[in-house]
């Protein structure tokens, strides 16, 4: 059925035709409809679900871990200052290796206080053993959760959906949701294979050995790097059940493009708009949306790129004293092809600023006039 | 250096406990050992209720200490009622 | 012949475990099994019993356990009552176990959160009055006066011990009690009752630590007695509000009977020791008036 929803409640939707068990979940701007739609849908009945009012993030995801532990499918939302309060339990959850998934609405951190949209929250906890994906519409935040469940469960690793503060989270869009039967069959009941058992007590998380620690690393790397082929095989059966196709790096208008913006989230709507701007000139413009950041996808990326090819990377998020964090992933992951693409940085839109077609055109003809900084990101402003 | 070339899927994803301690024994912690004296012994078996080990056990009407796992700690010693325990050194303690 | 045990025979502690001699908190834990029975979870943040519960894949209890970081023993076990609620299974019992640590100071908040929405857990304290895992740093929990590695100095910690009874009073729970090992079968009641009612339950135990407080491990209930015949700790409940004391010490022993037994408190002068005379006192008038 076609509802108009706001990015937020489309994640709420997903989260009650995933039959979530326990949501735990704190408010903070703006993630806040998330957590007030599944109270209200707890209210009416319509989500049967355990809906756990802690009172910090750190607790909702610690509540998460004990009912994850529990066997329970579980869910929280967050954003921003909520989420690096959450940071050690993030840890903590991928270590246990507890199917928790969270919708992560990006926002910018503070000091100072900061309301709107950059990826730095999210992008930050990049070493903490958590899958990523990044949502440019409405919709897809709601089919990514669905996803998200399936992936999780299968390689007992969380994943966090992220999608932009206010951009997507306040915006109403026109969204697809399943019938519950069919999400029935693309989600079966949760059947964690280390759910707590009354009858044969064991202890969880406790102290092992050194080497052992090594060992269940180096499992839990295993684990996420076949998340490659797990993602797609999900994201293929998601397609034939609801007609929708994601995959971790989605092209534009890429196989004869001479320079690639690379962006993520809603930017990489906008950018399709700038694509066809640039097109309209005569230029050879394409984009390439990342949609998974971890593990990143670094064999998808490859097979956009063509000798001679230039990235103009936009990033709405950075690492201070070094570069938009997107793009020094790629710069790693391209650093070992046979002739890599020359990757140029451009930082925009931090604290929530705007990225328009124009801006997104002028880092294109930037990079397309040689003018980028290898070695440096350029900083765009919008002016207007 | 030798490398971890083992099919890492060989490795559970998590480690669960279960196997009981008492595969660990701890006799070897002491440095006095706990004697119960049969002729002084009302079997009050105060020595099993308050013993932090849980390493008294009652046999009849009688307690009996594990030395395999007692650490010496006196307390069963210090609440004798009957004044039937005393620690003695262990030999080359 | 088979003797008749004031606590129940059924042993939820393994011998072998990793505590110290003559530990508190160990033998609180056995108690406590006995009990709360097997259909238990426990949820454990980082404290002594971190190390105690066994490294993996060991186990020093009869019952599952949920190691938890330091901050979110009351969170995670809330989370863990709700992930069995939810797969139907209302019956058993969830339990966070810590120590003063992590409830008088770094887990207060989600403690705070868990009591306020009425959570249906039991919260225990095993309260030995300062960090004892991290090899003995003062607490919320540790006294005044007593030395600890933090509190170095002539006179020792120089706070009071905060009134965390006082604080989980303010959020109305279900069920509050004090315990302490020397009157095990008083533990095991209070357990046993605690288990039994619905709701947010705390139980809070004095657990004499032989190292943290400096003194002979053959000492640890004779001290664990002390402490509630010094009417230094009193034995209580409190169900839906309706305060009780389990047990009057009489005339009650000077404080010093317990304090000088322990050379964490060496340094105290007599004045100190007066001092903590008159504010045991105080205390009892007000808990006369409680009763």
């Amino acid at each position: 059925m076609r509802k108009t929803l706001m990015g937020n409640h489309a994640a709420a939707v997903a989260v009650r035709l995933a039959r979530t068990g326990v949501v735990a979940a704190y408010p903070i701007t703006p993630q806040t409809q998330v957590v007030e739609a599944l109270a209200e849908m707890k209210a009416t009945g319509e989500f049967p679900g355990r809906f756990v009012r802690v009172e910090s993030e750190h607790s909702a995801m610690a509540c998460l871990v004990g009912a994850a532990q529990a066997g329970a499918r579980t869910f929280t939302a967050t954003s921003s200052q909520g989420l690096a309060y959450m940071h050690e339990m993030l840890h903590w959850v991928s270590g246990a290796r507890l199917p928790v998934v969270m919708a992560e609405v990006n926002r910018a951190l503070g000091a100072p206080w900061i309301l709107w949209t950059d990826q730095t929250d999210s992008l930050a906890q990049r070493d903490t053993g958590w899958l990523q994906f990044y949502c440019s519409t409405n919709q897809e935040i709601l089919d990514a959760t669905l996803i998200a469940y399936r992936v999780a469960e299968e390689l007992l690793l969380p994943v966090m959906v992220c999608y932009d503060g206010f951009t997507l989270s306040h915006t109403y869009e026109p969204v697809d949701v399943p019938d519950q039967a069919l999400v029935d069959r693309y989600l079966p009941p949760i059947q964690y294979p280390y759910a707590l058992d009354i009858k044969e007590p064991r202890a969880f998380s406790a102290l092992p050995k050194p080497q052992e620690y090594f060992r269940l690393r180096r499992r839990m790397d295993a684990d996420m790097q076949r998340a490659q082929e797990e993602v797609a095989v999900a994201e293929e059966e998601f397609a034939e059940l609801f007609g929708r196709r994601y995959s971790a790096v989605e092209g534009y208008q890429a196989e004869d493009a001479e320079v690639l913006l690379v962006t993520s989230g809603a930017p990489a709507s906008t950018a399709l708009d700038a694509v066809d701007r640039l097109r309209a000139k005569g230029l050879k413009a394409g984009n390439l949306r990342i949609r998974q950041f971890r593990p990143f996808p670094t064999a998808q990326l490859r097979r956009f790129l063509r000798p001679g090819v230039k990235l103009a990377v936009v990033d709405r998020n950075y690492s201070m004293g070094h570069h938009g964090i997107f793009c020094e992933e790629i710069k790693s992951a391209l650093y070992a092809m046979p002739n890599p693409p020359q990757v140029f940085g451009y930082v925009a839109g931090l604290g929530g600023g705007d990225i328009t077609p124009e801006l997104l055109c002028e880092a294109w003809e930037d990079c397309a006039a040689g003018r980028g900084d290898l070695n440096a990101p350029v900083w765009l402003e919008d002016s207007r | 250096m030798p490398r971890l070339d083992e099919d890492p899927f060989l490795t559970p994803p998590i480690i669960t406990g279960g196997t009981p301690m008492k595969a660990n024994k701890t006799g070897h912690w002491r440095s006095a050992r706990p004697v119960i004296h049969d002729d002084k012994c009302t079997g009050c078996m105060l020595c099993w209720k308050f013993c932090p080990e849980a390493c008294v056990t009652i046999e009849g009407d009688r307690p009996k200490i594990h030395l395999d796992w007692c650490k010496g700690c006196a307390v069963c010693v210090e609440e004798c009622p009957a004044d039937a325990m005393s620690l003695e050194d262990e030999e080359g303690a | 012949m088979t003797v008749k045990t004031s606590i129940p025979a059924t042993e939820g502690l393994s011998a072998g475990h990793l505590a110290c001699q003559g530990c508190g908190a160990t033998l609180s834990m056995r108690y406590a099994l006995k009990g709360l029975g097997q259909e238990t979870v426990l949820v454990i943040p980082a404290c002594c019993w971190t190390i105690l519960a066994g490294p993996a894949p060991m186990s020093s209890v009869d019952v599952n356990v949920v190691h938890s970081p330091f901050a979110c023993a009351a969170a995670t076990a809330c989370g863990v009552k709700h992930g069995l609620v939810s797969r139907g299974d209302e019956a058993t019992c969830v339990v966070a176990w810590g120590g003063d640590g992590g409830t008088f100071d770094i887990g207060l908040q989600a403690l705070s959160g868990a009591a306020d929405r009425d959570e249906d857990i039991l919260y225990v304290c095993y309260d030995n009055e300062a960090y004892m895992n991290t090899g003995i740093q003062r607490s919320g929990g540790t006294p005044r006066g007593a030395w600890t590695m933090t509190t170095p100095g002539p006179a020792g910690a120089d706070r009071p011990k905060k009134d965390l009874d006082a604080i989980i009073a303010a959020h109305r729970p279900r069920y509050q009690a004090t315990a302490t090992p020397a009157y095990a079968e008083d533990m095991v009641r209070k357990f046993k009752k605690a288990r039994a009612i619905k709701g947010f339950r705390f139980i809070r135990i004095l657990a004499p630590c032989p190292p943290g407080w400096k003194y002979e491990s053959g000492d640890t209930v004779a001290l664990s007695r002390l402490a509630v015949q010094t009417g230094m700790f009193p034995l209580w409940e409190s169900e839906e509000g309706r305060f009780r004391l389990n047990l009057s010490p009489g005339k009650r022993k000077p404080v010093g009977d317990f304090l000088r037994r322990q050379a964490r408190f060496r340094r105290l002068t007599a004045e100190d020791e007066a001092a903590i005379q008159a504010q045991v006192d105080a205390a009892w008038e007000d808990f006369a008036k409680r009763a």
